[in-house]
């Protein structure tokens, strides 16, 4: 069964198609990436999923409940981190997820294992005011995890971040994926859902321009086929990926010429921009 | 309920830690103590201070503090994590409204104990009080739910605050701008605190309250449907 169901959505704002004909299915389980560059209508569709917008046409389904349709006990089922979402700069860590224990009735031991589980434990006394941004995500992201969602949505949760923290809350999602949560990601970081994602969607001008694993999508884009061979005296040499390689190689290993060897295939960044002729993180 | 409670126990918490919000609920109670007991004049009504300031107090405190913190949680996106996290808006409203219409009651029996108030008479003064801030607050409501931002939240209230709290004071000196007050809540409020113990509530009194009450629910009603809370 799908955890999320997305058939034929469509949204406008003014005369700007943002959405147009999106169809998507994400198993339960699976780290879905929505990939494309800033005003490219991701966080748009992630509204629209979560019912903060409604969409011109077609139907999202999550958990089996229409998008439109959420009530509030659908919405304890999912978690939702949005960059903009706001934390209480006067209160602690501790006593910002408090307010969202009482909501859902959750314990006091689940906020410190949230807190423990995002590396803010030792920061529960101190006031959202004085986190750094990358503290200030792994707070929103702990609210996420204390509610312990089956879908979670995190809009960019690495945007704007230093690269050791972007790899600690990379390092965090994929704990979630490990205990089975279905994830849906949106990012402009092509590395992020190389390394996150089991399926990523290119978004294009509100359009699923490509859709299926990253590293399929870069085989089914390796145009050139080709291998490089990085060699000891510090020079490159390219041949052909095919049978009669085989002698070159074995050649040059035997040798001990060859330091490296890696195949051509191309990046997500670079399949986005055959597509679409644009950059990624434009 | 635990939703409220949820809402209502988040505003105590942040109680000393606003400090913008603080001083709302501090400043006219610690005014009318310092005034009331430094301040003696021949001539001068008998607790000019509170009946003054209890009036101002009214009009600015929940006001203020209610478009304030409505208007803080929508510019930072807090308010959408509590709708989404299955906080009605009846319910935010609900919460945040108590916890300012408490934090008031309590200044209101600060002003009531310095105006030396008992029996009949203090029942009276804070009905009137508890009144005229359900009132303040609700209109505080509209501006926050009205505006986009704390800048523009404010920008609105102080205006309306100026009106309700200071026309009472005005009226004192001008007989016309008594007539065009009347019409205020705030003035209807002064006339009943000035005359505690010695006039009965009138019906013009309930009528102009009533009515402002009227207005004040309607324009709550239809922004609150136009604007939404987030």
């Amino acid at each position: 069964m799908n955890a999320i169901s997305i058939n034929g959505i469509t949204k406008s704002f003014g005369d700007k198609k943002v959405l147009d004909d999106i169809k998507l299915d994400i198993k339960k389980g699976e780290i879905l990436g929505l990939l494309g560059p800033s005003g490219a209508g991701k966080t748009t569709l992630i509204k629209i999923l979560t019912g903060q917008l409604s969409a011109e046409s077609g139907k999202s389904v999550i958990n089996g409940t229409d998008s439109q349709k959420l009530s509030g006990k659908d919405y304890s089922g999912f978690g939702i981190m949005m960059d903009n979402f706001g934390v209480y700069e006067r209160l602690s860590c501790f006593e910002n997820l408090k307010i969202f224990a009482r909501i859902y009735g959750i314990k006091n031991d689940r906020i410190n294992e949230a807190l423990e589980s995002v590396g803010l434990s030792g920061d529960k006394k101190t006031p959202a005011s004085n986190l750094s941004k990358g503290m200030k995500s792994r707070l929103r992201l702990a609210r996420v995890f204390m509610i312990n969602p089956d879908i979670l949505f995190l809009d960019e949760p690495t945007s704007g971040l230093d690269p050791a923290t972007a790899d600690e809350i990379q390092k965090l999602i994929q704990n979630e994926k490990e205990k089975g949560k279905t994830i849906f990601l949106t990012t402009h970081t092509m590395t992020e859902a190389e390394k996150l994602c089991d399926n990523v969607a290119l978004l294009s001008d509100g359009r699923i321009v490509e859709y299926g694993n990253p590293k399929e999508i870069c085989r089914r884009y390796n145009h050139q086929k080709k291998l490089k061979i990085h060699l000891t005296d510090g020079t490159e040499k390219e041949i052909p990926h095919d049978e009669n390689s085989a002698e070159i190689i074995s050649e040059l290993i035997k040798s001990g010429r060859a330091e490296t060897i890696h195949t051509t295939e191309p990046d997500l960044e670079t399949v986005f921009m055959e597509l679409t002729g644009k950059e990624l993180t434009a | 309920m635990k939703n409220i409670t949820a809402v209502f126990l988040k505003q105590v918490k942040e109680t000393f830690r606003n400090k913008a919000i603080l001083i709302h609920f501090v400043m006219f109670p610690v005014l009318v103590i310092i005034m009331e007991n430094a301040i003696k004049l021949e001539n001068m009504p008998e607790h000019f201070f509170v009946k003054l300031f209890a009036i101002m107090f009214v009009g600015m405190a929940p006001l203020i503090c209610m478009s304030s913190i409505i208007s803080e949680e929508k510019e930072n996106n807090t308010l959408r994590v509590l709708m989404m996290s299955n906080v009605k808006p009846f319910e935010y409203l609900i919460g945040v409204g108590t916890y300012v219409w408490i934090m008031c009651i309590i200044g209101a029996v600060v002003f009531a104990v310095c105006g030396g108030y008992s029996g009949k008479d203090f029942c009276v003064f804070m009905l009137v009080m508890s009144v005229g801030i359900l009132l303040s607050a609700l209109t505080g409501a509209v501006i926050g739910i009205f505006s986009k931002n704390q800048m523009s939240a404010t920008s609105v209230s102080v205006p309306v605050t100026m009106v309700f709290s200071f026309l009472p004071m005005l009226s004192m000196f001008n007989e016309s701008i008594e007539k065009i007050a009347r019409v205020t809540y705030s003035q209807q409020m002064s006339l009943l605190i000035n005359g505690i113990g010695n006039t009965d509530i009138s019906v013009e009194n309930i009528a102009v309250i009533g009515v402002n009450f009227l207005i004040a629910v309607v324009l709550f009603w239809g922004v609150y449907k136009k604007k939404g809370l987030e």
